[in-house]
């Protein structure tokens, strides 16, 4: 019988770039196995789901939770987990803030659903959707239902922590397992609830090793379209670089190999909207006092809103457009 | 009507689910193969500057980003119909090589060489990357960690990054690689060939050499005869990053290549209303329904497709396991869907090989690795062979560069169809009249999608998650009359 306490890790609507990026901690695994009794893990192992649902509320210490609640499955395995776990991790950018995919949470659903099933190659004439239950010859399937808004775990579940990043850095993965076995032996503390861990407070501009002269631009430019200095910041540049109001965390991965950062570590601490002080940001490197002229600057930047809520739109105060969020409340 | 559900199927990527429906005589009637759910990056990757296509599609699968990336980066240098430096092709290419090792090496340690190693009905708690471990001892292990350690170290050295490359975009690369870089990757791609030339070795002694595995890879449960579809270069050998796409018949006659551009008229994909995911075939042949042979437009995109839709490997230890690999059985096209580990482990040997070319090509330390767009962007299609099958991305933009219309047909999608044959053929042969339908029996229709190293959240552009098995068998009145568990 063991005494080790309990680890799972799940993913939900996500890409599992955060699983690969469990695995690369590599040997460390094997200090995950060492200290704790890993009883579910998808990815890692062939897990018990009975034996999930056979425990007691509370019986896993800690849960890594990827992945944002795109459908009723999703948030079926959140809610249970949650009720399992002593301690669940709001794990990268999916679960904390909606990531990538929740950019559809600029379109109504059935609109993101629709453009799937009528895409060129797709021939479909009599306008065929799938639905949750249809009935075939031999009996009636079923399908999750897809929800009119990806919401992050938090949004669904009460969440102990969060670990941003698009994936979490392994690096940063492996200190918070570190970080949690010292606990384990009495030698740690852990921090606050709601904290966010395995990242800094600053922003990606603070681990960035490039220049910055406080010089100021007469437009945005395109990265394709020039061949940029590699030492130079690259906002400076007028390359459109979310480095200023992105949590550090990565260790400015991105701009060190010559691209811009898009934001994926969320917003830095203390940030309430991420795309707000991203404007204020790139405001104040924009060279003009004339109206006229920075309007025409900021026309250089093609995408706003994707630019100012590329990784986090889900978990803004916005949640999403006014038409997708206002599916969900119908 | 008695139905057994399988929900979710384990050890893949991503999320599916099998239906199997028995008639009263307790044989097979119908299966279906169903996938949940759909994420859209159709839709919201509409209004975004197509530079950034790459960094975004790279979310659609954290386990293949790059090959997201790679099609991506090709489909934004068409639409701004820009042919990047060599030293940026060779760059891509060598990052792609380096991927292409580590993720089919997860694929054959972790996921199917559990099955084999371990045997298709060994208890649960041992059918597993630990169990595989545990018997063929730590030190093969350590050296499984260390080629997918080496394989993402070469993809962030080039790539920016370990998972989701950041560094491809419309015309090269944001950056090139030093002397040193290359002295390092080199290293790594030399003991990379020895990794695969042992892998093939312990393919040959733990699968090879079991009759009763032999027996199960050339038998008919496992096997179809459908279209095979694979990239090749111009000598018609497997290529991973560019070429045409090579088609061939069941019956081994090459019916035709296409350049990327000319993809959708050869593709089309129909709709079923119980599944998220759409089901691509053949245009020219058509769609005849979930049947084999050579009037039925389904087609099969994986290791054993490539090696079937070329005419050799572009390296000469892959050329030789190649010319082993049809010897032994029976000549080309091989059609008999296991084969496909074996196919995978001679596709490793051929990226290794690939890798160490492109890392002593005298220009890949050149610093010419973009060439600056000039023309007007307007469409652009890039295709390349992702590890589970060819991956098409094609955008549309306005004159700015701004996304108007995408559209995708990811890897494992593909193969939906086959992949459905192969369960309903497993299941029809597993379970006839008065079979006991037993944990081991079900990891064995479980097999069939294995040897296609699906990855459902590429294919529906979503991951929600590998869950566990549980299966209900209810009687015609719909009551439970026996339920087993599998991973759960």
């Amino acid at each position: 019988m063991t005494t080790k306490p309990k680890f799972a890790m799940y993913w939900a609507a996500s890409c599992g770039g955060c699983e690969i990026a469990v695995l690369n901690i590599h040997e460390k695994i094997l200090a995950v196995d060492e200290n704790f009794e890993v009883v579910f893990w998808p990815v890692a192992m062939d897990a018990k789901y009975k034996d999930v649902d056979a425990m007691e509320d509370g019986e896993i210490l800690l849960t890594l939770f990827n992945g944002s609640i795109r459908n009723s499955e999703n948030e079926h395995i959140a809610k249970l987990l949650r009720r399992k776990s002593k301690i669940l991790v709001a794990f990268g950018s999916c679960a904390t803030e909606g990531c990538i995919p929740g950019l559809a949470n600029f379109t109504p659903i059935n609109e993101v659903i629709a453009t799937a099933f009528s895409t060129p190659t797709t021939e479909n004439p009599e306008n065929i959707l799938p639905i949750p239950d249809y009935e075939v010859p031999e009996g009636e399937l079923h399908i999750p239902t897809i929800y009119p808004l990806i919401r992050t775990l938090e949004q669904v579940v009460d969440v102990d922590y969060f670990m941003p990043g698009c994936p979490p850095e392994s690096h940063q993965i492996a200190a918070v397992i570190d970080l949690v076995i010292e606990v384990l032996k009495g030698n740690a503390e852990l921090p606050p609830k709601g904290s966010v861990i395995g990242a800094g407070l600053s922003t990606v501009c603070d681990d960035c090793e490039r220049t910055r002269n406080i010089k100021k631009i007469k437009e945005f430019g395109r990265i394709q379209m020039q061949h940029s200095d590699p030492d130079l910041c690259l906002l400076e540049q007028g390359i459109p670089c979310n480095g200023p109001a992105t949590r550090q965390g990565c260790g400015a991965l991105c701009p060190s190999a010559g691209a811009q950062c898009i934001g994926c570590y969320g917003p830095a601490e203390g940030v309430i909207d991420y795309g707000a002080r991203l404007i204020s940001a790139f405001a104040s490197v924009i060279d003009s006092d004339d109206e006229e002229e920075i309007d025409h600057i900021l026309d250089g930047l093609v995408d706003p809103a994707g630019q100012f809520y590329r990784f986090n739109l889900a978990g803004s105060l916005l949640r999403g457009s006014k038409a997708a969020v206002s599916v969900e409340h119908k | 009507m008695q139905r057994i559900t399988i929900d979710p199927i384990t050890r893949l990527e991503g999320h599916g689910k099998i239906e199997i429906f028995l008639n009263d005589e307790g044989e097979v009637e119908n299966t279906y193969f169903q996938i949940p759910e759909l994420r859209g990056f159709e839709r919201f990757c509409v209004g975004r500057p197509v530079e950034e296509l790459p960094l975004l599609t790279n979310r659609i699968c954290g386990v293949c980003p790059e090959a997201h990336h790679m099609a991506g980066a090709k489909a934004a240098d068409a639409v701004y119909k820009v042919d990047p430096p060599r030293t940026a092709k060779m760059l891509r290419e060598l990052l792609y090589s380096a991927f292409y090792c580590t993720d089919h090496t997860t694929h054959f340690y972790a996921l199917a060489g559990p099955d084999f190693v371990m045997g298709p009905d060994a208890p649960i708690a041992e059918r597993n990357i630990l169990g595989v471990i545990h018997k063929v001892g730590l030190e093969i292990g350590g050296k499984v960690i260390q080629m997918r350690k080496n394989g993402h170290n070469v993809v962030e050295m080039i790539g920016g990054r370990k998972v989701h490359p950041c560094t491809s975009i419309p015309g090269g690369l944001t950056k090139g690689i030093t002397e040193e870089q290359r002295i390092e990757i080199e290293s790594m791609g030399k003991w990379a060939i020895e990794f695969a030339q042992f892998s093939l070795k312990l393919f040959a002694d733990i699968v090879l050499g079991n009759k009763a595995y032999l027996d199960l890879i050339l038998g008919d449960i496992y096997t179809h005869q459908t279209y095979s579809m694979g990239m090749v270069d111009e000598n018609n050998h497997v290529n991973f990053y560019d070429g045409q796409i090579s088609i061939v018949a069941p019956d081994g006659e090459r019916i035709g290549k296409y350049l990327p551009a000319d993809y959708q008229d050869w593709i089309a994909e129909r709709v079923e209303p119980w599944t998220y995911l759409k089901f691509p075939y053949l245009k020219k042949v058509g769609w005849k329904g979930f049947v084999d042979g050579k009037d039925s437009g389904i087609y099969m995109a994986t290791p054993l497709s490539r090696l079937n839709a070329s005419d050799g490997m572009a390296t000469p230890l892959a050329q030789e396991e190649y010319d082993k690999f049809y010897k032994t059985l029976g000549g080309k096209p091989v059609h008999q869907r296991l084969a496909t580990h074996w196919a995978r482990l001679i596709e490793l040997l051929y990226a290794a090989e690939r890798w160490v070319e492109l890392a002593t090509d005298p220009e890949i330390t050149s610093p010419e690795y973009h060439t600056i767009p000039t023309e007007t962007p307007s469409e652009g299609i890039g295709i390349v062979e992702a590890p589970r099958g060819t991956l098409t991305h094609h955008y549309w933009t306005d004159e700015r560069g701004v996304v108007t219309k995408v559209n995708l047909i990811v890897g494992t999608t593909n193969n939906n169809a086959p992949i459905s044959m192969s369960i309903k053929k497993a299941a029809k042969s597993l379970i006839t009249k008065g079979t006991v339908v037993t944990e081991g029996l079900l990891n064995m229709i479980e097999m069939a999608f294995r040897a296609y190293d699906p990855c459902f959240g590429c294919a529906t552009h979503s991951l929600p998650g590998k869950m566990p098995l549980q299966v209900t068998i209810y009687d015609v009145n719909g009551d439970p009359i026996n339920e087993l568990k599998q991973y759960c």
